[in-house]
């Protein structure tokens, strides 16, 4: 399949708490990329609230549309397709953008590509680093937590998935118990930089074959070890808790990813999504990396985090490929990556 | 002028295109079933079965609920990305003031209302004179107990619309029992109505403006609200 065919598209993204849109050539550069996030309305819940988010998405929707288009400086003659998010994601959230989407499709007469929120953030790299098969990608978010190999452009086979909470999830749970601010990563990434790893918190390594994660049981754990000391009157360093736990969960991240990425003989590492911006995450990644001689690809910060330049570049391979939806399509909060294989 | 009103806000999903003189067309459903993956086929349907293209729509008019959160916002997404992208004006009008349309030929008060679960309903009052149903007193959430009780000081006759009497006509024959029930015909909100309307309404100054009307914060955020008068 030819993937180097010429192509602007226009991407929306509404899945979670960020109203994006983005003009991307080629799958691979930025010509503009919006995002208006509702982080600081959602931090005086302690998290997202879906009814909130979806409130404000109606509210942003065109705006974020027209700034993209306006900073893009494209006529909408230059578009080949309109690429939105189809799920998974929270269905309140993700039914602006599709609806959003199929309006535009049809006023515009273009055509219509569904786009997985997860191939989005793995062609998040494509922006900024071309796509080496066969591939690896770790995507750890506050939704999600998989290892997804890619044997060329369009091809996902999900090897390992989380079990219960995603990593990003256990980041914003332990940060509340540390009276961190939502979201969790930033506060636990700059105290556990100060803090050392001293306590002895659990890894889930699950079966030795697994490539499956868990991480309930390290988060319940750090609940209980910060409880008992507030029992007993002790004072516990933060630091150490924070660095202890970011450790634990470090370990299991970066053992199993390097684990698969030899036994699938991949020529590069992809790591995608929001906690990808955890500084620990990053440097463990680089000198394991280093260490098997496998190249590594982690986007900047900004296409970390739900964008939607990173499904305008999911929706340029989907473009080429054939993946089309009519006026009917609706949001999935589950999808299935697996169907937008070739 | 041609004019393409959209409504998803409640269970009923209608679109309809007319002139200032004419309803050329109108689709209306009032079965359960998901707004967002029908609402956009039929307004693609609607607008070539009435022989027009996008380009000949000069206005869109929209119901702005209240009702279904989700419901209202597909069908004020949908309308507000067209007006914008296809540079059309856009008229948000009440889904409530919509129904009430319905009463015009009734002599006396008019009372819409959706049922928003928990003996509460979104309703307000309206008034059939001189050949236009005005509203008389404002949309709200309410308790239709109490709602019930402030409408029995009226002296008027009382017509009530909605698909939902089957929650609340033994109340509403209770308290009122000299009112009218709407007939089947009457009590599914008609998308010609809402563009009726919108003819006589100036459009919004900024399309980005349009939101939809909940005439409820969302629970987290009352929650949030009562928390922080406790504190004080
Ligand atoms: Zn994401």
């Amino acid at each position: 399949m030819n993937f180097e065919k010429p192509n602007i598209i226009l991407g929306i993204e509404t899945s979670c708490d960020e109203t994006a849109a983005a003009v991307v050539e080629n799958g691979t550069v930025i010509r503009s990329s919006v995002v208006a996030s509702q982080i600081e309305i959602h931090k005086r819940f302690g998290g997202v609230v879906p009814e909130v988010a979806s409130r404000h998405h109606v509210e942003q929707f065109t705006v974020v549309c027209e700034q993209a288009i306006k900073e893009a400086n494209v006529e909408w003659e230059d578009i080949d397709a309109i690429a939105v998010t189809q799920g998974p994601g929270l269905i309140g959230a993700l039914l602006i953008g599709v609806n959003g989407a199929k309006a535009l499709a049809f006023a515009h007469q273009k055509p219509l590509v569904p786009v997985h929120h997860i191939a989005g953030h793995i062609y998040a790299n494509r922006l900024v680093n071309e796509m080496k098969f066969p591939l690896l990608a770790l995507i750890v978010s506050g939704g999600h937590t998989e290892l997804i190999y890619m044997r060329s452009h369009a091809s996902y086979e999900v090897i390992g998935e989380t079990r219960d909470d995603a990593a990003g999830e256990a980041f914003d749970k332990v940060a509340r118990t540390l009276d961190l601010p939502y979201p969790g990563g930033p506060g636990i990434d700059r105290l556990a930089s100060k803090g050392e790893p001293i306590i002895d918190f659990p890894r889930a390594w699950l079966e030795p074959d697994s490539y499956d994660f868990s991480f309930s049981g390290l988060k319940s754990a750090v609940i209980n070890v910060v409880h008992n000391a507030k029992q007993k009157g002790e004072t516990i360093s933060k630091e150490n808790i924070a660095a202890s736990f970011q450790e634990s969960v470090m370990d299991v991240l970066v053992a199993k990813t390097m684990k698969a990425a030899k036994e699938y003989h991949v020529e590069q590492i992809i790591v995608a999504g929001g906690v990808s911006a955890n500084q620990g995450l990053r440097k463990r990644m680089e000198s394991a990396c280093h260490d098997a001689g496998i190249p590594l690809s982690i986007p900047p910060l900004k296409l970390c985090t739900d964008n939607a330049a990173m499904i305008a570049a999911a929706g340029s391979i989907g473009y080429l490929k054939g993946d089309r939806a009519d006026l009917a399509l609706n949001g999935n909060p589950s999808l299935a990556i697996e169907k937008f294989s070739i | 002028m041609n004019i393409l009103a959209i409504d998803s806000s409640n269970l009923v999903m209608g679109v309809a295109v007319s002139t200032e003189t004419k309803v050329l067309g109108e689709i209306i459903t009032n079965v359960k079933k998901n707004h967002s993956i029908r609402l956009m086929p039929a307004i693609e349907q609607i607008i070539r079965d009435v022989d027009l293209t996008l380009d000949q729509i000069d206005r869109i008019a929209v119901a702005i609920g209240p009702g279904s959160y989700t419901g209202v916002r597909i069908g004020v997404t949908i309308a507000k990305t067209l007006a914008w992208t296809a540079n059309k004006e856009i008229v948000g009008v009440s889904s409530l003031e919509a129904l009430a349309q319905n009463g015009i030929h009734f002599n006396g008060l008019i009372v819409p209302f959706f049922d928003a679960r928990r003996g509460q309903v979104y309703t307000g009052l309206y008034q059939s004179k001189d050949g236009k149903v005005e509203c008389v007193q404002e949309d709200r959430l309410t308790m239709m107990k109490d709602w019930l009780a402030e409408l029995k000081k009226c002296q008027e006759s009382i017509l009530f619309l909605s698909n939902d009497f089957d929650k609340h006509e033994a109340l509403i024959q209770e308290i009122l029992p000299n009112s009218v029930i709407g007939e089947a015909v009457y009590n599914n909100p008609r998308p010609s109505e809402i563009a009726k309307l919108a003819f006589t309404r100036e459009p919004s100054k900024d399309v980005h403006h349009v939101v939809p009307s909940y005439l409820r914060l969302a629970e987290a955020e009352s929650k949030w609200l009562e928390k922080q008068v406790n504190k004080k």
